[in-house]
Parts: C-alpha cells; sequence; structure tokens
C-alpha cells in the first residue's frame, strides 16, 4: 500500500489537473457562447441570400456562369475543417473518419486535399494524402475575410479546371453536445430551389445574368463561412464537453484518493496505538 | 408629404444592420445612383461599393456599403451588403488611410490588380462620405 505521503502528493497532482481542465471548460463555454451568436446574426443573410438566388434562377433559369458549370469529374477537391489542436474529445477523430469515408466514394477519381486547422494538415499529410493547400489561422470565431480567403483559393482551382468537383467537410453544429460530421457539394453551385413558385414578376438591374455573376461568388463565399462558423461553434462545444468530463472524473480521482488516504492514515495511526499498548504491557509483565 | 414606407432592412454576414420603415431610399446600382420609393415593382439589382441615403422621418440618414444587392418586393427593400457602416460607426481616419493606399496603387499602376484597387478606392470614398469628410 502507498504510504500516505504518496497518497497526498497524488492528490495534489490531480487537483491542479482538474484545475486546468476546468478553465479550459470555461474559456471554451465562453467561445462557444460568442460563436454561437454568430452563427444566429449570419442566418438573416444566408437566408436572404438563398431566398434572392433562388428567384433568380426560377424566373430566368438559362443562366450561365463558370461557377454552374458541371464537367465531368476527374479530380476532386475536398476541404477537411478540423482544428488546431486536440483535446477536445473526438472532434478531430470524428470529422476525419469521415472524410475518410466521403473520399472513398470517389475512388476512381484522384483527390486533393485543402486542409483546415493543424490537424486535418498533419494527419493527411503523414499518411500521404495529396494536401494542396492549407489554411491554419482561422480565429476562434470565424471572420468573413478568412472564408473569403479560402473560397477564393477554391474558386481560383475550379474556374481554372484543376478540380472539376468541390466537396466541404465539416461538423455541423446542432447543440453544444450534438455535432455532425457533414460532406456538402461546394462547386459546381447547385442552386437552392424555391418552394413557393416563383410568384412575382422580377426586374433586374442591369440584367440577370450580371446579377448572377455577382451573386454567386458571394453565395460561395458565405456557404464557407457558414461551414466554418458550424464547426467551430463544434469544436467549441466538444472542448467544453471534453473538459467537462475531465474536470468530473478528475473530481471522482480525487474522492477515492481521499478515501485511500484517510484510511492509510487510520491504519497509521491504529499501527502506532498497538505499538504503544504492546510496549506498555511488555513493560508491565 | 404621403404616408407611405417601406421597409429597409440591410444585412451582412456578420450582423443585421438595420430594420426600419422608410419614406424614400437611394442606392448606388451598378450603373448609377438609383432612388426607391413606396409601391416599387419587384426588383434585384446589384450594388457598387457606395452610399446608401434613405429618408426616416423627413431626415436622410446615410450609410456606407461595400457592395452587395438590394432585393425588393412587396414593400420591402433588403440590401445584401459584405459590410455596411452607419455614419457613427465609421473610422474616417482609418478610411483616410486606406483612400490614399488605393489612390498610390492606382497612380503606380504597380501590377496589382487595378480592379481590386479600384474598389477599394471607392470603398473608402464611400466611407468619408458616410463620415461626412468628403464632398458629395
Amino acid at each position: 500500500m502507498a504510504s500516505v505521503s504518496d497518497i497526498k502528493r497524488r492528490i495534489r497532482s490531480v487537483k491542479n489537473t482538474q484545475q486546468i481542465t476546468k478553465a479550459m471548460e470555461m474559456v471554451a463555454a465562453a467561445k462557444l457562447r460568442r460563436t454561437q451568436g454568430a452563427v444566429v446574426s449570419a442566418r438573416p443573410y444566408s437566408n436572404k441570400l438563398e431566398e434572392v438566388l433562388s428567384r433568380l434562377v426560377a424566373s430566368s433559369p438559362d443562366l450561365k456562369d463558370a461557377l454552374l458549370e458541371v464537367r465531368e469529374p476527374k479530380k476532386i477537391g475536398f476541404i477537411i475543417v478540423a482544428a488546431n489542436k486536440g483535446l477536445s474529445g473526438g472532434y478531430n477523430a470524428n470529422i476525419i473518419r469521415s472524410a475518410i469515408v466521403s473520399m472513398a466514394h470517389h475512388r476512381d477519381q484522384e483527390i486533393g486535399i485543402l486542409a483546415v486547422g493543424k490537424k486535418a494538415r498533419d494527419f493527411f499529410r503523414k499518411r500521404n494524402y495529396k494536401v494542396e493547400a492549407e489554411f491554419i489561422g482561422i480565429s476562434d470565431i470565424p471572420k468573413l475575410s478568412e472564408a473569403k480567403e479560402l473560397a477564393e483559393a477554391v474558386k481560383t482551382f475550379y474556374t481554372q479546371g484543376i478540380y472539376d468537383e468541390v466537396y466541404i467537410v465539416y461538423t455541423q453544429f446542432i447543440t453544444a453536445m450534438q455535432h455532425k460530421p457533414k460532406t456538402k457539394k461546394l462547386l459546381p453551385i447547385e442552386t437552392p430551389q424555391e418552394e413557393s413558385g416563383g410568384e412575382l414578376d422580377y426586374i433586374f438591374d442591369p440584367s440577370p445574368q450580371t446579377v448572377l455573376n455577382q451573386l454567386l461568388p458571394l453565395y460561395l463565399i458565405n456557404q464557407v463561412f457558414s461551414a466554418l462558423t458550424e464547426a467551430k461553434a463544434s469544436e467549441h462545444g466538444a472542448t467544453m464537453t471534453a473538459m467537462g468530463s475531465a474536470t468530473d472524473n478528475a473530481g471522482d480521482m480525487i474522492d477515492q484518493l481521499t478515501l485511500k488516504y484517510n484510511m492509510a492514515r487510520q491504519a497509521a495511526i491504529t499501527r502506532e496505538i498497538s505499538e504503544i499498548v504492546g510496549g506498555a504491557n511488555a513493560q508491565q509483565g | 408629404m404621403s404616408d407611405k414606407t417601406l421597409t429597409l432592412e440591410v444585412v451582412t454576414p456578420e450582423r443585421k444592420v438595420l430594420s426600419e420603415e422608410i419614406t424614400s431610399l437611394i442606392v448606388p446600382a451598378i450603373e448609377g445612383y438609383m432612388g426607391i420609393l413606396p409601391n416599387h415593382a419587384p426588383m434585384i439589382s446589384g450594388l457598387e461599393p457606395g452610399v446608401i441615403k434613405y429618408k426616416v422621418a423627413g431626415e436622410y440618414k446615410k450609410m456606407a456599403i461595400s457592395g452587395g444587392f438590394l432585393e425588393v418586393s412587396d414593400n420591402k427593400a433588403s440590401i445584401l451588403a459584405n459590410t455596411a457602416e452607419l455614419a457613427e460607426e465609421v473610422d474616417p481616419k482609418r478610411a483616410q488611410e486606406a483612400k490614399e493606399r488605393a489612390e498610390q496603387r492606382l497612380h503606380n499602376k504597380s501590377g496589382v490588380d487595378l480592379i481590386r484597387a479600384e474598389t477599394a478606392l471607392k470603398r473608402a470614398i464611400a466611407r468619408l462620405r458616410v463620415a461626412g469628410r468628403e464632398k458629395h
């Protein structure tokens, strides 16, 4: 049995760890709240954008744009959105596993990867996948400019014919505890269908074609932006949950160790008493 | 003066900037500034970086946007902008610097994307106009 001072030292060390995990949990919770706010405030814009695009397509369906062009897929790009750091439970592992499954559907085509986050980059590079671009510095609450940069890169890859299709693999945010890896087709853009048939006759200024050419890049940026924001919210949620359970586990461990410590201390006292009593008896006798 | 109004809503990817009842609206459309009054026909139009002017309770207010879209339907004007700033939100010093930078680039024609420099210049001028530092 471990000595009393050994147990005491272990309790102290577990307590230190618990303090750290507790702090990390709270930091993640604060970031989650802010990112969630960003998800909510981005919603009116993206709903409106989708609405305008679907009206435009409904009213003049034969428009052309480089981003709508469907080609026979020879080479496919995958944007994989993971985190820069670990300590977030299964977050990175789940998204990477789901990306591999998605890529397996395209075994006959060549695949290129655009990695977002260090974890995605390192994983795929180590396994000799073709990592053709990396985006490491996405902030805790994604900025539009970061989405723009990524979207521009994807657009260039697509319009130059390097990729014939582009998918984005990210984690969909459902609740703080619940996230789902998701693969979404980014390019060619599949225009949203309007549910309530185009009842109004719109004037397009200067022309439907010009409006479409201007609208589609924004639509792409917005898709990327919402994927990045949701992925970040999920990451913070996963970190919070993982650190929360680490804190709980540390608490359980401290309880067990404290019990052990008390038992060891009691045993030592008992031993001492019996020694004293034994000694006294020997002197009397 | 008529008491007809339309609802103006300005949204950006980061937030909803404004939602207000207005009596008239002037926007920087691709082919020049365009006025919108209540009961306008449904329309979708592209917007250039520039200044939006709108009238609330007889008083004109201004806002700088950096390009986007306008949708009008059913007495509701929605503006989808990349960024939108009210007069009090503009940082005139930053805008001034951006303007000088863009002018410099256009002046040197130093190989960098001229179209980009031009839009940057338009954006900066729009901000300065909203902040009241530049003539209309």
